[in-house]
């Protein structure tokens, strides 16, 4: 391998890397707020590309039907939790939160979708659509057990996981999809040529590192949605409620999937399940910024892109098995620097 | 004049074991009242309840309005606050972190936050010396320090204390009812429920005894104190909060 | 139901399922051998996660291992399949032994994501290996043969996997009932607890790691020849979580919820895809793993603990008789009294910048009770974690009975006779007083695992259990020993800790506050077996903040401030030195 192979390997990795990024950041942040290990987080960001494509090619995208469905089960536990609960006044505000504002989109790009609209609302009305995605979950599946343990919360995850794919086989169909390009420009950098996505890319990603790690370390409001992760019944005492702060860190993850999805779109090939892969890489990134630090995850989760770059030109079939095997050795690297308190484990 | 707190025949349960059987008390403004009793009376069970974060059947009124179905945060938003037995502080967040999310509630700006905050370290200069270090790297009387610092950082009209000298030395034990006396004098009311009969009684105006989940005896705690029957059970060997 | 019907139901059921190729459908021997074959990885599971609290998504590899070991010695080599068995057997253990070396360090839920991680290696390399016939698999499996007879037929393997699997129950439930069974138990909860009662925790872990994997390599054998055909689908993550669904369904933490697990999913997977087809037609594939994820999902949220246990709440619960007295435990001998025990020479220990025990030193005399005390952040809790090993120090020596361990582990440290209890009480609430107890005494009785299983560890088990009864009669817990841990009162659950410190027949026992939210009485009650114990020769070191108690009890008394010693002496002269009452007492003596 020559110094112009190894740049160009450099530079892809650099770039698959940045949006491994995205999923890794998103990836920390639910966990720092809910103790909850969000398996299905590469699976929105699939979606998300799924339904941009659709967009594109003018199809109704299985998106609205899907979240349309998820809005009417959620309202309905909702609501009938609140009955139970002696406090019917709460319904109308559940009934806008968890029907009303989901099915805009949904009404929305169920109105339009026959007309090719300009790229920049396309891009606009994949966001909007797919944003409910999160909170929606969290309400139906990791509300009634938001105090277990993380490990029960992770089988959790892995089995919401299942259901997520199945699902989009469904709604989406067994092809793969690309989409067209969302910039035009390309810029020469230290010899090689990158393009504007792999730069929009990068930008994002560094844009997202730097607003999270401000937001969770110096505001006292990502550090009340913190806490609730760290003691929840701390948190409770403080008047924090623990629920909102976990409908928020899960909106806030749908963002970043959103927009990971819209900007892998165009460079890879997706499929109905390429979510779990995408998203497992990612995760190692997350395990080495230990699911708590920002700016470590953001460079973990580069490093395992290129590294991946360069372990597909070795030894292309391989690569996922060497890939998932690291994460071993960066589980134990981390756990001696992460102790964990003793009244975490499962008893 | 309605009582600022007041339990009315409440009960509570853990599936078929009730901890906590028909009990009513009240705490009056400017009081500070305690109850005392030993491990496994329901104490603990009892606070828990009256904060909201275990159901109960009867009634639960703060300033005459009916809280008993309203839930935790609601209840801290009145002015209603809870020093849990296992303190539940951020472990991995700095004191001054702490101190300041204990006012997540309040609504009167910056500069009232930071006054505040100027006078727990005052009222603890020993959280001011660690304010940065990690609230899970301080010891057992300052993370009690902490607790209660956290809980007066939300300016609480009503201040329910679960033991709050449990596993404190003697000369700790005894700063932490000064404490407790003094917030008397600044407008905090006082529900405290404890172990140490001694140093309850000799800081309250009216104690409760709990025993297997009811009261069994109320009264004015200087009366309390000198009856024969408390003494010989409750009153052996506990240290004074009289220097 | 009592034991004796219990045990007339169960014989029943047996002699039911062995009749049943002669009565039943083809088909439904084709399904009962399926039940039987998933049955084995769900037992290891219950094992692995329900008991020792490792939640694992990779036995489906393992599974994998094994029916491709055999396919590809007894489809492409020609060997014989019981050659394919133990090849399976062999290449699946040390697989999983080093796979459990290298992960099973980890706690908690970087544990469970391990499992993911090599689960999904190991498929991904089933998948790419040419020679074994990558994502087409391997065909034209042999029957296994018993000399001339051919175990062709549904209806004829059907006796070897459940003939197996029934052996496999009985030897876990033996397993369980034993000491390794109670250390297995002891896992969730955290480590620190294990190691100061002298169990290896990870030793454990291996052990239990292994078996489930050898449980799952049984299944992999017996699957490869009963469907004659591997490929790389049915061993993938997918198939993980469907195992775990099947033991955490049936009830993870009974021997019996394997297999009622296996049961209500395989059925229940073989009705959605009957009905599936009906409902949606060419999209029923997708739809059933959709539909089984669902049912995991409401099922974890509204009865986590599985079917077992639920049906078990109506059925009485067992007469537990109280262990029939048997020969007493042979005990260590004591030290002379007025020799030195154990010295503490210059010890420090810091945190960062934060220096906790600075530079202290005492000697704990044989056959005498020594308090530390001191106010809160003097550093005592540190100094006892020094001392049974549960930190290390940072400079200085710590020699115990002429040895010195500064270095030593907490689990060597137990072996060499010193017991602890906790400032904050640590037992396992979910096991009984006398299992409590009795992993004190772990020690002191041998049996390993092949001698648990097969039953030959009861005389020493007898023995052992007459010892616990003993310890819990003496701290006055006697009368109910069948009862949870986590339902004692705070006072009792520390006697409970002294009774399993005294099972483990310590030559130093260790005290961390252990009059702490006891009654007046119970203070009295406790005094008195402390002094009993001094008499017996035991050696007490304590911590304490109650003065009347230590002033009642010690023999001498040292004094920390600030991770520095104040002082030390006799009880009443160190409480009158001034320095003394200024840090900690406040002036009253």
């Amino acid at each position: 391998m020559n110094s112009q192979i190894a740049a160009i390997l450099t530079m892809d990795g650099v770039a698959t890397g940045a949006i491994y990024v995205l999923i890794a950041l998103g990836f920390v942040l639910i966990f720092a707020v809910t103790r909850i290990i969000f398996v299905p987080f590469g699976d929105i960001t699939t979606f998300t590309a799924l339904t941009l494509a659709d967009l594109e090619a003018k199809r109704l995208p299985g998106t609205a039907s899907m979240i349309a469905v998820l809005a009417v089960v959620a309202t309905l536990m909702q609501v009938t939790a609140l009955l139970r609960a002696g406090a019917a006044n709460g319904i109308p505000r559940a009934l806008l939160y968890y029907l009303a504002l989901p099915l805009i989109p949904v009404a929305i790009v169920s109105a339009t979708a026959g007309t090719l609209l300009p790229a920049p609302l396309r891009i606009l009305f994949t966001v909007v659509l797919i944003l409910p995605l999160g909170p929606l979950l969290n309400r139906i599946v990791f509300w009634p057990i938001a105090d277990a343990s993380v490990l029960l919360l992770l089988i959790v995850s892995v089995a919401l996981h299942f259901a997520l794919v199945g699902m989009g086989l469904f709604f989406f169909g067994p092809e793969g999809v690309r989409t067209r390009g969302l910039v035009d420009f390309s810029a020469e950098i230290a010899g090689t040529v990158v393009s504007g996505e792999t730069l929009l890319i990068i930008g994002s990603a560094a844009f997202f590192s730097l607003l999270l790690y401000l937001f969770f370390n110096f505001t006292l409001y990502g550090k009340a949605l913190h806490a609730t992760a760290m003691n929840r019944t701390g948190a409770r005492l403080m008047g924090i409620r623990p629920q909102q702060s976990g409908t928020i860190a899960f909106l806030l993850g749908s963002l970043l999937a959103a927009a990971s999805g819209v900007l892998i779109a165009p460079v890879d090939t997706l499929f109905y399940d390429s979510g779990f892969l995408i998203g497992l890489k990612a995760f190692v990134g997350a395990i080495i910024g230990g699911l708590v630090s920002f700016p470590v995850t953001a460079i973990g989760s580069v490093f395992i892109g290129v590294f991946e770059s360069f372990a597909a030109f070795e030894s292309s079939p391989f690569k996922e098995v060497i890939v998932f095997s690291i994460l071993i050795p960066v589980l134990l690297w981390r756990s001696y620097s992460f102790v964990q308190p003793e009244d975490e484990a499962d008893e | 004049m309605t009582s600022l707190l007041a339990i009315e025949n409440v009960s509570v349960s853990y599936g078929k074991a009730e901890a906590v059987r028909d009990v009513s008390l009240a705490v009056e403004r400017g009081q500070i009242v305690t109850v005392i009793g030993a491990n496994g009376a329901g104490k603990t069970s009892l606070l828990t309840t009256a904060i909201g974060l275990l159901p109960c059947s009867g009634r639960i009124l703060f300033e005459g309005h009916d809280v008993t179905t309203l839930d935790t945060e609601s209840r801290i938003e009145m002015g209603f606050c809870l020093v849990p037995e296992r303190r539940e502080l951020f472990s991995r967040m700095s004191v001054e972190d702490n101190l300041r999310l204990g006012a997540h509630t309040r609504r009167d700006g910056p500069t009232a936050v930071k006054q505040s905050m100027a006078e727990v370290f005052g009222r603890f200069p020993r959280l001011k010396e660690r304010r940065a270090q990690r609230a899970g790297t301080l010891s057992g009387g300052e993370r009690q320090m902490l607790a209660l610092g956290r809980a007066l950082m939300a300016k609480p009209r009503l201040l329910m204390l679960d033991e709050p000298s449990l596993g404190l030395a003697p000369l700790i034990t005894r700063e932490i009812f000064h404490i407790i006396a003094s917030l008397r004098d600044v407008g905090v009311s006082i529900l405290l429920v404890e172990q140490n009969a001694r140093a309850a009684l000799e800081t309250a105006d009216f104690g409760y005894v709990m025993e297997t989940g009811e009261i069994v005896h109320s009264g004015p705690s200087a009366a309390l104190i000198n009856d024969p029957r408390l003494i010989a059970t409750y009153l052996g060997g506990n240290t004074s909060a009289k220097a | 139901m009592n034991a004796r019907t219990t045990k007339l139901v169960a014989v029943a059921a047996v002699l039911a399922l062995f009749a049943a190729p002669y009565y039943m459908a083809p088909f439904t021997i084709t399904l009962l051998n399926y039940i039987g074959v998933y049955s084995f990885v769900a037992l290891g599971l219950v094992l692995l996660t329900g008991i020792a609290g490792i939640v694992s998504f990779g036995q489906a590899s393992f599974m994998g291992i094994a029916a491709y070991a055999t396919a590809w010695s007894s489809a492409l080599m020609g060997y014989s399949p019981w050659l394919g068995l133990v090849l399976a057997v062999v290449v699946t253990c040390t697989v999983a032994a080093i796979v459990g070396l290298a992960t099973l360090r980890l706690q908690g839920h970087f544990l469970s994501l391990s499992t993911i991680a090599w689960g999904l290696a190991l498929y991904y390399t089933f998948g790419n290996i040419a020679g074994l016939g990558a994502y087409n698999g391997i065909g034209s499996i042999p029957p296994v043969s018993i000399g001339a007879f051919r175990l062709a037929d549904s209806g004829q393997i059907f006796y070897l996997i459940w003939g197996s699997l029934l052996l496999s129950f009985l030897a876990a439930h033996n397993l369980l009932d034993s000491r390794m069974g109670r250390a297995m138990r002891a896992l969730r909860g955290g480590n620190t607890l294990v190691a100061s009662l002298g169990i290896n925790a990870l030793h454990i872990r291996l052990a239990t790691f292994v078996i489930a994997a050898l449980l799952a390599a049984l299944s992999g054998w017996l699957y490869a020849h009963m469907s004659r055909f591997v490929s790389p689908t049915p061993f993938d993550v997918t198939m993980s979580i469907v195992f775990l669904m099947m033991a955490m369904i049936g009830g993870s933490g009974y021997l019996l919820g394997a297999l009622v697990g296996a049961a209500l999913i395989t059925l229940l997977k073989n009705w959605i895809q009957d009905i599936l087809p009906l409902i949606s037609p060419g999209s029923s594939g997708q739809l059933e793993i959709v539909v089984f994820s669902v049912l995991f999902i409401v099922f974890l949220q509204r009865a986590r603990d599985g079917i077992v246990p639920y049906v078990a709440q109506w059925l009485p619960a067992p007469r537990q008789q109280k262990p029939l007295a048997a020969e007493a435990m042979p005990r260590r001998a004591q030290p002379e009294k007025g020799g030195v025990l154990m010295t503490v020479d210059a010890a420090s220990r810091h945190f960062g910048g934060l220096v906790a025990v600075n530079n202290v030193s005492f000697d704990v005399h044989a056959n005498e009770i020594l308090a530390l005390i001191g106010p809160n952040g003097a550093g005592k809790t540190t100094m006892f974690n020094l001392i049974t090993g549960t930190l290390r120090a940072s400079a200085g020596h710590i020699v115990f009975a002429g040895k010195d361990v500064t270095r030593a582990s907490a689990c060597a440290i137990a072996r060499a006779g010193v017991a602890r209890t906790f400032q904050h009480v640590k037992l396992r609430p979910r096991m009984s007083l006398i299992d409590n107890v009795l992993l004190g005494a772990y020690n002191r009785t041998r049996a390993g695992l092949f001698a648990s299983a097969l039953r030959l560890d009861r005389p020493e088990e007898y023995r052992a259990r007459s010892e616990a009864i003993r310890q819990l009669e003496r701290v006055g817990l006697g009368d109910r020993p069948y009862d949870l841990a986590g339902n004692l009162p705070l006072g009792n659950q520390r006697l409970l800790e002294i009774a399993r410190a005294l099972a483990a027949d310590p030559v130093l026992l260790v005290l961390d506050e252990p009059a702490a939210g006891l009654r007046r009485q119970e203070k009295l009650k406790l005094t008195e077996l402390l002094r009993t114990l001094r008499a017996e020769g035991l050696s007490i070191l304590l911590v304490e903040h109650d003065m009347d108690f230590v002033m009642a009890l010690v023999d001498r008394v040292v004094v920390m401030d600030f991770g520095c010693k104040l002082c030390e002496g006799a009880p009443e002269i160190v409480c009158a030195d001034a320095r003394v009452q200024e840090a900690y007492l406040g002036g009253v003596a």
